[in-house]
């Protein structure tokens, strides 16, 4: 068992692990059959956030769903049987990669309509507040989402109703192809909208996962304790193609220049984290190397399990879509 | 006449319209992207710059108001979403405003031509909200146009029209069709709305359809061939205004109605193919009408209950079969048009 800021540092590995695994299984099979957003490079966001929760707490998340999903404790032979589009899938094959939830871990459920799940989080959170006790409700966004209307009007709702929500916002500086500057004017930034609009908002660094966990903790406090919304702009950047397994920097797809990306890849959470507890723990990247090696014969068990597994019954293409009659 | 692909299509009319009128404008997500929104806008910003095809903030409703303002001023919005589905988020201003802008101000006013398209259908697993077709969603609404354009000429004939009449306009078009080709007019000539097509004449069925099903229709009518059954298939183009006039003269001959559609019954285009029929030749129906649509629930993202969800031509097939009193079931299946996508996505 590890705790504290190790096990920070491996809740990253496995996520990283696991992505890197099902992005190869993705372009070599051609059977997962649902386009999927991977976080690779992003890990720091999702697990420095999901870690300071409480498993009364509840996640939403937009399409780039896996990373907070397994931070979270979503189980991971159901989100890779989703995937696969098996029965066992978390969403029973309906909803692939954008729609996984796991209520027992506390992950409400993601959605790929940008925005959609800003306001919903809010819902949750002032339900919770309206049913006493000190549940908050989590909502991750990516910088693109905050263009959408439905952003300002949850600021706004959630601040005058000071609803125990946290707005995570995971700014990689890109929504497909464009790039922010295209889509946001330069100076005030999206941390200075929502303190605006009347919620608490601090910028952190999105990729140190100690400094994000830091954040969410006063964060997720500030909600319990009443003090309405809270927003956190986390600076990161994401190393994959916006959708699909593949690296799209100097292959002539020429939105990201070849040497930003570099320096964010140089900028990795996870190495980071290694440094910063080298000093602490100098058998740290034997540690690291282990913890991969463990995670990669968990990736590798659950493909494989799922894999043997049953796709729905076409019989049942229907259930689900309403509330079954009583026959 | 040389043919070009319905991709190409739409992007020839795009650059003719705007080189013939420099108050029309291409804005939407990633209409700049080196894809291009499957490569119907990549010629035009190639040709126009930023300027004039510009990427926009994710504001679909935004966008869609400020369409309406652009075009009360006196320019012509092209407006582009690369799933229809985003445009829910744009209904307000496309349902409440532009739809009713000429009439709500005395009608003398003038109206905002704001042509928005939409791509809908089916490409892997992009399961319930990434491919929807909500054309009868639209098409419900006095004030707006709509189309569905099912050949390459028809995409280009009809957003030539769009790009210069005056009424808004909705054309949806099927991803899957964006690489079939066909023969297309080297000149911008406009197609006018409501003007139906008869895509294959026949005698004992009519087969009505829009878009990709019109492809399904006519696969599956070449097999119903085999079984000596004739079947006519009416691509009525437009959706609103409807053509009426063709689908009932086909129906009056054939005396049998199949509607194929790419969306749910309730409520839809089968529908009110169905009720056009319903009110104007009640007499002319030799046997019920059948529709071929969706299983009413959302799309689901697991392979196989993809396939078992999305109607073809198989589907049209087994429909016609059935129309004239015959037993499905004993020709080889026939696979969409759709199933020979490669993916990924
Ligand atoms: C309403 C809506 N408009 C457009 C899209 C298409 N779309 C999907 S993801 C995406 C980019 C979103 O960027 P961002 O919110 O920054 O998230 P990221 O992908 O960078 O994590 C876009 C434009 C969508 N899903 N929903
Ligand atoms: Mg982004």
């Amino acid at each position: 068992m590890t705790s504290g800021p190790a096990r920070l540092l491996r809740d990253m590995v496995r996520i990283r692990v696991v992505e890197e695994t099902l992005a190869d299984h993705y372009r070599d099979e051609q059977e997962m059959r649902t386009p999927t957003h991977f976080s690779i490079g992003q890990e720091a966001t999702a697990v420095g956030v999901c870690a300071a929760t409480r498993p009364g707490d509840w996640v939403y998340t937009a399409h780039r769903s896996h990373a907070p999903y397994l931070a979270k404790g979503g189980d991971l032979t159901a989100m890779v049987a989703e995937l696969y589009g098996r029965q066992s899938g978390c969403a029973h094959g309906r909803g692939g990669s954008i729609h996984l939830v796991d209520r027992t871990a506390g992950f409400a459920g993601s959605a790929a309509i940008l925005g959609e799940m800003i306001p919903v989080a809010v819902g949750t959170a002032w339900a919770f507040a309206r049913r006493g006790g000190t549940r908050v409700a989590v909502t991750f966004f990516g910088d693109g989402a905050t263009e959408e209307g439905v952003f300002a009007e949850s600021l706004n709702l959630a601040a005058v109703r000071r609803a125990p929500v946290v707005f995570v916002c995971e700014n990689n500086l890109y929504s497909i192809s464009s790039p922010l500057a295209a889509r946001q004017p330069a100076g005030p930034t999206i941390r200075d909208r929502a303190e605006a609009a009347g919620v608490t908002a601090v910028q952190v660094d999105g990729n140190d996962v100690f400094a994000v966990h830091d954040a969410a903790l006063t964060a997720l406090r500030h909600c319990r304790d009443g003090g309405g919304p809270y927003l956190l702009e986390l600076a990161t950047y994401r190393w994959r193609e916006h959708v699909g397994p593949g690296h799209d920097h100097g292959h002539g797809q020429g939105y990201r220049p070849v040497e930003e990306t570099e320096a964010w890849i140089a900028r990795c959470p996870i190495a980071r984290a290694a440094d910063a507890l080298r000093d602490r723990d100098p058998g740290i990247d034997r540690t690291v190397a282990d913890w991969r090696e463990q995670c990669r014969e968990e990736i590798r068990d659950a493909v494989a399990h799922v894999r043997q597994q049953p796709f729905p019954d076409v019989e049942a293409l229907l259930d689900g879509a309403y509330q079954p009659v009583p026959r | 006449m040389r043919t070009l692909t319905y991709g190409q299509a739409i992007s020839e009319a795009t650059v003719q319209c705007m080189a013939a009128d420099d108050s029309i404008f291409v804005a939407g997500e990633g209409v700049d992207d080196i894809k291009g929104t499957f490569g119907t806008t990549k010629e035009a910003y190639a040709r126009f710059g930023a300027g004039r095809v510009i990427d926009v903030p994710n504001s679909e409703n935004a966008m869609a108001g400020f369409a309406i303002g652009a075009a009360a001023a006196g320019l012509r919005p092209l407006l582009v979403h690369t799933r229809a589905d985003f445009m829910f988020l744009a209904l307000d201003p496309l349902v409440n405003l532009a739809a009713k802008w000429r009439y709500m101000y005395g009608g003398d006013k003038g109206g905002v031509p704001v042509v928005t398209r939409g791509v809908v259908g089916r490409g892997w697993g992009q399961g319930a909200t990434h491919s929807q077709s909500p054309h009868a969603t639209f098409a419900h609404y006095a004030g707006l146009h709509v189309a569905a354009p099912a050949s390459p000429a028809d995409a280009k004939g009809l957003l030539v029209r769009a790009l210069t009449g005056e009424t808004p306009v909705v054309l949806v078009e099927n991803r899957n069709l964006y690489p079939l080709t066909g023969e297309v007019p080297e000149e911008a000539t406009p197609i006018d709305f409501g003007v139906g097509r008869i895509a294959r004449r026949g005698d004992d069925v009519t087969v009505v359809a829009t878009s990709l099903m019109v492809h399904e229709a006519e696969r599956a009518a070449e097999q119903l061939a085999g079984r000596g059954i004739s079947v006519e298939v009416v691509d009525v183009r437009t959706l609103r205004p409807l053509d009426d006039r063709i689908i009932c003269e086909s129906v009056a001959r054939t005396g049998r109605l199949v509607v194929a559609d790419t969306s749910w019954a309730r409520y839809g285009f089968s529908a009110e193919v169905a009720a056009v029929v319903a009110e104007h030749i009640p007499q002319a129906l030799t046997a019920p009408v059948r529709r071929l649509t969706l299983p009413d629930s959302p799309a689901p993202v697991s392979w196989p209950l993809e396939e078992a969800f999305h109607p073809g031509a198989a589907g049209v097939v087994e429909a016609c079969l059935r129309l004239c009193g015959q037993a499905p079931g004993d020709l080889p299946a026939l696979a969409d048009v759709a199933a020979g996508f490669q993916g990924p996505y």
